[in-house]
Order: structure tokens, then C-alpha cells, then sequence
């Protein structure tokens, strides 16, 4: 089977020689490829991770002007805290604190108010993001997320203050939060 | 009257097509596949609606796991051994050549440049158990050295057009507190732009309509 037929040889006839079919059944062979075109499939990681940027402020030089002032009616401090839970407060001065959590309910809902009031106000709602030690990676991703979810423009990860936590603190006591 | 004579039909079929088209998805899934190198830490990254890809080259993967170990992961060998260079200088530890080749084919790491050594002769299990994570306490901050050397070996091997971006691989489990004290690393070094990788995850309905994309 493997050998040409060169054909012609001294013009006499083949004798006996069966003419086998060149057709291989090629069944297995497929039934192969397959297997291994699943496994490969399956296998490879055709998706490449997706990545989230995040933009710190720079350390500010020492001849920068100061800072220009916040508006306080546009300005949320958000404290993540553990067990996730979310307290914030609007303004600085004079600080209200709620508490909420990371459902559509909850904290989207009050994003979402804040962006469309800064709209109103023609500026920018204002989001300053404090986590505590006890908050997971995932609460501030969430929350990261949420202000691209709300299109919120203006949002910053700050440190927490010994201010924000006695805020938090006498808010846990007068609610009774023990955790 | 005449039967009408039905031909007999062959079952088998042609298969030699079929045959090119599964070879030709397994060329191409072959090709495209990489080998998955057993990683010293499992991370579970948290879901966002983030849609930005991470580049596959030039990358330093910061990876943090649920109990806050830190690893290292530079995707280049090159940068990998010179950055291996500065540190064995910087802490005066020394590594044979057979050590630096096998901290070329090492992807990803942590530990302690002390233990580095026993590290990089382990095998498998070993190799994974004995990594700790790199050191990060402001005592002792070894991250802020690894960074920073990578990022000089990475522009001298490659020039200033091919900087090394860094990206912070997190579980979503870890405490705030390790990932501040890596964020506060890079920005000492000013480092102020970085990703973080993330799954993804759909767009809640009803948001995200007409917005740019980044």
C-alpha cells in the first residue's frame, strides 16, 4: 500500500495484486483531534485579567498653594468599616452620620443622589473614601466600582483620622454597635 | 413493468475535512496556550465593572493573598536577574549561577531575601511552603527595595519606553491594612498610578448607558 505504483513495468499485467483503497478511515483520528481540541479549550485561559486603575494624589510639594476648599453641600466621607459596613457623612464641620451597606439599596442609592445634587449644583459630587484597617480588599473595590457605576467623578482614598474614627466611634455607642 | 433500481448509497462519510478543522483548532489552541506555573499563593480577586485589560508584557504583578502575604511576579527574565543583581548587592547576600537561573525561570515569589536561597533549591511542594511572603513592615521593607530595583533593571534593560506598570493583585478577603501598606510603598516611591485586577463583572441594569469607555 505504501509503495508507488511506477506503472508500466515491462507493459505485462499485475497479476493478483489487489488494488486496495487509498481511503484511511479517519474516525479515530478526529474522534482524537477532538479530544484534545476540548482539552485545550478548556484548559486555556483565553481571558486575560481585567484591571481596575486607581490614580493616588501626588505628595504635595511644599511651595503647592493649599488645596482649594471642598463644598460642603457636595462632599460624602464614606468610612468602611468592618463586617461590611458603610458609615458616612456628608460635610465637615457639622457631620451626620449614616450608616449603610454595599447593596444597589443602599450606598448606589446615595451615590446616586449625591451625583445628581452636585448636577444640580452645577459641580462635581465630592467622595472621600476612608477605609479602616478592618475593611477587606473587596469593600474598597466595591466601592470603587460604585463610583463608576454612578459615574461619580470626583473620588479620593484617604487615611482614616483620629477625627473619623471618634465620628464613627460616638456614632457606634449612641447606636449601640457592638462589633 | 421494470423495478426501479434504488443505488445503494456508501455510509461512510469524507471525513478528511473535518479532520483539517480539528486539527487546525488544536494548532491554534496548542499555540495559544500557556503553561499554567503552579503559583506559590492562590488569590480570588473581587468583581468590578472595570473593563480594561492588563497588558501582558511589562507588567510587576504585586499579589497579596487572603492573609496578607506579599508576592512578587516580573514577567520579563532579563529584568528578573538584574533586578536579583541589585538586591543580592543591596543586602549582601550572594546567589551561585546555578541560584540565579533558577530565579530566572522563577516567575513569581516572596520571601524574606534571606531565605531566598533555600527558596530557589526546593522543588514543587517544598519551593511553595517555604515562601512566606516578602517583607513589608516599615522596618524591614523589602517590597519597597524589590519595586524599586525592578523598576530601575526594567528601564536598563529596556529603556525608558517600556516601563514597568504595576498592578496590585489582591484577595478579596485581605485586610485593608496590607493593602495600604503597599500602596503606601509605591507612593514613597512616587508611584501614584496603579491597577488593581479585578474580575469581571456585569454593569448593573439601568447604569452605564452612554459613558466612555477607559
Amino acid at each position: 500500500m505504501a509503495d508507488v505504483d511506477t506503472g508500466g513495468k515491462g507493459g505485462g499485467k499485475k497479476k493478483g495484486a489487489k488494488k486496495a483503497s487509498t481511503k484511511v478511515d479517519m474516525t479515530p483520528m478526529v474522534d482524537l483531534a477532538f479530544l484534545l481540541v476540548t482539552f485545550f479549550m478548556l484548559t486555556t485561559t483565553l481571558s486575560k485579567p481585567n484591571t481596575m486603575s486607581l490614580n493616588m494624589p501626588e505628595k504635595p510639594k511644599p511651595n503647592d498653594p493649599p488645596p482649594p476648599k471642598v463644598d460642603e453641600r457636595v462632599t460624602t466621607t464614606v468610612v468602611l468599616d468592618k463586617n461590611n459596613r458603610i458609615f458616612y457623612y456628608k460635610g465637615v464641620e457639622t457631620p451626620e452620620v449614616f450608616t449603610t451597606d454595599y447593596s444597589a439599596e443602599g450606598f448606589r442609592k446615595m451615590a446616586v443622589e449625591m451625583v445628581a445634587k452636585g448636577k444640580s449644583l452645577q459641580k462635581d459630587a465630592v467622595f472621600i473614601i476612608k477605609p479602616t484597617a478592618e475593611a477587606s480588599y473587596k469593600n474598597v473595590v466595591d466601592i470603587l466600582d460604585e463610583m463608576k457605576i454612578t459615574d461619580a467623578k470626583v473620588y479620593a482614598i484617604q487615611q482614616l483620622y483620629p477625627q473619623d474614627k471618634e465620628i464613627i466611634q460616638k456614632y457606634k455607642t449612641e447606636h449601640n454597635i457592638t462589633d | 413493468m421494470a423495478k426501479v433500481k434504488v443505488p445503494r448509497k456508501s455510509i461512510s462519510l469524507d471525513m478528511t475535512a473535518m479532520c483539517d478543522v480539528a486539527f487546525l483548532l488544536l494548532t491554534f489552541f496548542i499555540l495559544t496556550a500557556t503553561a499554567r506555573e503552579e503559583e506559590p499563593v492562590v488569590v480570588d480577586t473581587p468583581g468590578s465593572v472595570s473593563e480594561t485589560v492588563l497588558p501582558d508584557r511589562d507588567v510587576l504583578i504585586i499579589s497579596i493573598d487572603k492573609g496578607g502575604q506579599v508576592f512578587l511576579k516580573v514577567d520579563s527574565e532579563k529584568t528578573r536577574l538584574a533586578m536579583l543583581d541589585k538586591m543580592a548587592g543591596r543586602y549582601q547576600v550572594s546567589f551561585s549561577e546555578g541560584e540565579k537561573n533558577q530565579f530566572r525561570l522563577t516567575e513569581m515569589f516572596g520571601a524574606p531575601i534571606a531565605n531566598l536561597k533555600s527558596v530557589l533549591h526546593a522543588k514543587g511542594k517544598d519551593r511553595v511552603a517555604l515562601q512566606k511572603g516578602i517583607p513589608t513592615d516599615s522596618l524591614d521593607n523589602q517590597l519597597d527595595n524589590w519595586v524599586s530595583y525592578a523598576r530601575l533593571a526594567q528601564v536598563e534593560t529596556f529603556g525608558t519606553q517600556q516601563q514597568l506598570r504595576v498592578v496590585i493583585k489582591a484577595d478579596k478577603d485581605t485586610k485593608y491594612e496590607v493593602i495600604q501598606k503597599v500602596i503606601d510603598t509605591l507612593m514613597k516611591q512616587n508611584m501614584n498610578k496603579f491597577n488593581l485586577i479585578t474580575n469581571l463583572e456585569q454593569m448593573p441594569a439601568g447604569f452605564g448607558g452612554e459613558r466612555e469607555r477607559h
